[in-house]
């Protein structure tokens, strides 16, 4: 195998010395320059697909030559428009935010503030199943494995939160809730592990097998909501379950129209664990090991069989909570296409966060904000929510190659040491 | 116990693979056995039918009727026997085996699911076929990356964006070569960016194929949203027409004439690049250079080939057949775009190419599997009363089975040693 000797960070290509001292106030502005540039550059380049698609802008510039500042004037404002749509959508509305700030202060009356935050608590909401299934996508890389079933796991974890949230009635919330929540994550374990047991046992590939078991969630999925699990009663057409018991519930915040709930602490609590987990202790060594360099590890007495099944099985417990999160806290039931591909995005948002759990933080919140945001800017300014895909697609290529970055901007190249995302195919 | 020689390891090795695989067949054996004597009594018949409904043929050929449980036994023992024989004795070649006992199995499905009624199996058959071409040209396309290291995994990307821009063009220009054309295009710009990202800038080969599926899935639905469905008159009915439409003659041959003329232009096309670039890469020098680039590229760089150009043009390359591949989707069948069409067909193509283990006529065999699945989904509602398992059960089928043969026979695939790997010059 040729991957012998790579080791879990590699020099950049041609490192330049460091120097031994660098300001710290500097270093911290250049690491944050190369993700805000990217954003900054992304939504540049995005604007180009809104206004090449706007029948009024292309109008404009067919008479460019005659009145060149109409054009520009029109296109401005298509871009403007768009934009702080999208803003407002996903982090609300600034003046607004002060005005009801001030008026909780002054009289002590919350109703403003819930309708002015409530756009960043939505993206915070969306956040979450982000966060778990990123996480789960970034352990399998972590140990080498491309877990491509996430979208199945979280199906899974989500039938099993169901089924356990409605069939055991007359529990204390304390049982109950969290017995839901392991239940579904359970679920999504032996879901992972599977394709991590056929690994290790047979050396079938993840990826095959991964993608095969989608498939046979989603049927399953299809087959107990037209069946089993599905609700009795007027509803008796639509394929979707029964609705869970309150106990099972995550507990919200905030009054009403807030739907933020604990599944997002739970989501960053589970974030600092896997972190705990990978550098912290023995096991999650082994997986880091396994996954840089597989024979090394080998050698050195890992079992590598062994730490495919446990990384797996992890993997999928983690995706599966991003289901059983989303019928615990959001949706209260379980339905056909409750996940709009959470499992597929979440592979960009491993990649961008390199893999590392704050970095799989930090991309969901901005997943979940852009995705939130996108929304408003549908219904406001007409641009389709697609346009997401097309900013997400540029972020993630300007974080996974700041090469591009640093050549647009001219910025100097940082002699630091850059993260494997990815080991290929394993072997 | 005695220390074991390495050849002794490895003879060990080999009969244990030997049994697990005679063990797989005789599961199989006994599982068609089990699974098929269900719900049918002795003497019950089924017909399979050899003619299309459009009754065009020259010869009526005769439906093949065949009493069940006899024929369910009988591919059961046959299954049986050559796991048993396999277990104790070997064969000495044993990739025909999953060939045959694959064809038993689905032989039984098909004659037990069609007991007491008629079912058309040229149908399915050609179904199959054109199910299979778009998984086909995706997998070829992920071969001709790979092969020279580049990893793929943007083949579904690729397929959707050439699919909207073929429909776009053929409908805006009134020309479906011109839109063919664009698709071919579409495809091998994507590629160029891939190849730039993952070459040039060296960046991670998953995550650059990951920005075009992202971006092409965005773009398009953008697009569909957008365009199409503000100007419906951009996304009408275009199709290459089907062979025997134009050669009414050879649409009259049995068996042959649906099976192979009903189809469209582009499955001759996907089935003869299958077969070029099975020949190029294994009897040609730019086959040579190709599979060295994927398998040593420190070695091929040493003797003189231009590693970076091979990786560019074979990139590019395989962008256009995934090009293809997507026009298969509209011009080649439905002629329309709808939003998301592709469906995932480029990963299961990267399935496909993985299964067929990187090369070309594997991948034919797999996309075919993949292929008759599909056709299954669709042929199959026709006899859901007859099939009396949950129609959900039945869909699963084609992914566990293709888990269970993976994991039972094929084992560990053998991706080309350098995939996935930027090139740094020494």
């Amino acid at each position: 195998m040729a991957d012998l000797g790579q080791l879990e960070t590699r020099p950049t290509a041609r490192a330049k010395p460091q120097p031994v001292r660098v300001s710290l106030a500097r270093s911290a502005l250049n690491a944050l320059a190369v993700p805000v540039l990217a954003l900054f550059s992304a939504l540049v380049l995005s604007a180009f697909f809104i206004l090449g698609s706007d029948p009024v802008v292309l109008t404009a510039y067919s008479h460019f030559f005659s009145a060149p500042g109409a054009a520009l004037a029109i296109s401005w404002k298509a871009v403007t428009d768009a934009y702080t749509a999208l803003f407002i959508g996903s982090l609300g509305n600034p003046a607004q935010m002060a005005d009801a700030v001030r008026v909780w202060i002054t009289t002590g009356e919350s109703k403003a503030m819930l309708t002015a935050f409530w756009p960043i608590t939505e993206s915070l909401v969306t956040s979450t199943p982000y966060i778990f299934a990123g996480l789960a996508v970034a352990l399998g890389f972590k140990c080498g494995l491309f877990n491509i079933g996430a979208e199945g796991q979280i199906f899974i974890g989500a039938i099993v939160a169901a089924w356990v949230g409605y069939t055991f009635t007359g529990l204390p919330w304390i049982i109950h809730m969290p017995m839901t929540f392991l239940a579904g994550a359970l679920g999504g374990a032996v879901w992972g592990g599977v394709p991590g047991w056929l690994k290790a046992r047979t050396g079938a590939h993840e990826v095959i097998n991964t993608m095969m078991l989608n498939y046979v969630a989603f049927r399953l999925s299809d087959y107990l909501l037209n069946g089993p699990m599905k609700r009795g009663g007027a509803a008796g057409y639509i394929p979707i379950s029964r609705d869970i018991e309150p106990s099972a519930y995550f507990p919200k915040f905030f009054p009403d129209p807030i739907r933020l709930h604990m599944g997002f602490i739970v989501a960053l609590g589970v974030a600092v664990l896997v972190w705990w987990f990978l550098w912290k202790t023995t096991w999650g060594f082994e997986i880091r090991t396994v996954g840089a360099n597989p024979r090394a590890a080998r050698y050195a007495g890992i079992s590598v069989t062994r730490n495919f099944v446990l990384a797996m099985a992890l993997s999928g417990a983690l995706a599966a909570m991003a289901g059983a999160g989303e019928v615990m806290g959001v949706n209260h039931n379980l339905a056909s296409a409750f996940s709009p591909g959470y499992g597929f995005d979440s592979i960009a948002l491993a990649l961008m966060g390199g893999s590392h759990p704050a970095g799989v933080v930090l991309a969901a919140l901005l997943f979940g904000t852009l995705r939130n945001g996108a929304t408003k800017m549908q219904s406001l300014a007409g641009i389709p929510i697609d346009i997401i895909s097309i900013v997400q697609a540029f972020v993630i290529m300007f974080v996974a190659a700041p090469a591009i970055i640093r050549w647009i901007y001219r910025l100097k190249a940082e002699g630091g040491v850059e993260a494997i995302f990815t080991r290929g195919w394993g072997g | 116990m005695a220390v074991m020689s390495p050849t002794m390891e490895l003879q060990a090795a080999a009969l244990a693979r030997q049994r697990r695989r005679g063990a797989f067949y005789i599961a199989a054996g006994a599982l068609i056995v089990f699974l098929f004597s269900r719900d049918t009594h002795w003497g019950e018949l089924a017909t399979l039918g050899m003619n299309t409904t459009r009754s065009v043929e020259l010869v009526k050929l005769p439906d093949i009727v065949v009493p069940v449980l006899p024929t369910v036994w009988f591919l059961g023992a046959s299954a049986i026997g050559l796991g048993v024989w396999e277990f104790w004795r070997g064969f000495r070649r044993t990739g025909w085996l999953l060939g045959v006992v694959s064809f038993a199995f689905l032989a039984a499905f098909l004659v037990w699911a069609a007991r007491g009624e008629s079912f058309s199996l040229i149908g399915i058959l050609s179904a199959s076929l054109q199910l299979a071409t778009p998984i086909l040209l995706g997998a070829l396309s992920g071969v001709l990356c790979e092969r020279s290291a580049v990893i793929n995994i943007a083949i579904e990307g690729m397929m959707l964006g050439a699919a909207f821009t073929s429909v776009l063009v053929a409908n805006v220009t009134g020309s479906i070569w011109l839109g063919l054309f664009a698709a071919l295009a579409v495809g091998a710009l994507l590629a160029a960016w891939h190849a730039v990202m993952s070459i040039q800038f060296k960046m991670d080969q998953i995550v650059s194929g990951t920005v075009i599926n992202i971006f092409a899935t965005g773009l398009t639905n953008f697009l569909n949203q957008r365009v199409m469905q503000v100007y419906t008159q951009f996304n009408n009915e275009m199709t290459f027409p089907v062979i025997s439409n134009v050669f009414p003659g050879l649409g009259k041959i049995p068996i042959l004439g649906p099976l192979l003329f009903d189809q469209s232009p582009l499955v001759w096309i996907a089935l003869i690049l299958l077969i070029v670039i099975q020949v190029a890469l294994f009897h040609t020098r730019w086959g040579l250079r190709t599979r060295a680039v994927g398998e040593h590229p420190l070695a091929a760089d040493t003797l003189g080939i231009n590693i970076i150009r091979v990786r560019y043009v074979n990139v590019i390359l395989g962008g256009i057949v995934a090009g293809l591949g997507g026009a298969y989707f509209t011009l080649g069948s439905v002629g329309r775009f709808d939003k998301l069409m592709t469906n995932g067909r480029g990963f299961i193509a990267l399935a496909a190419m993985i299964f067929g283990n990187w090369t070309p006529l594997g991948s034919f065999a797999s996309s075919l599997l993949f292929g008759f699945a599909d056709a299954l989904q669709v042929k199959l509602q026709i006899l859901i009363g007859q099939v009396n398992i949950p129609s959900e059960f039945l869909l699963m089928l084609p992914y566990i089975v293709t888990m269970v043969v993976l994991a039972g026979v094929v084992g560990r695939v053998m991706p080309p040693a350098a995939d996935g790997q930027p090139y740094e010059k020494q």
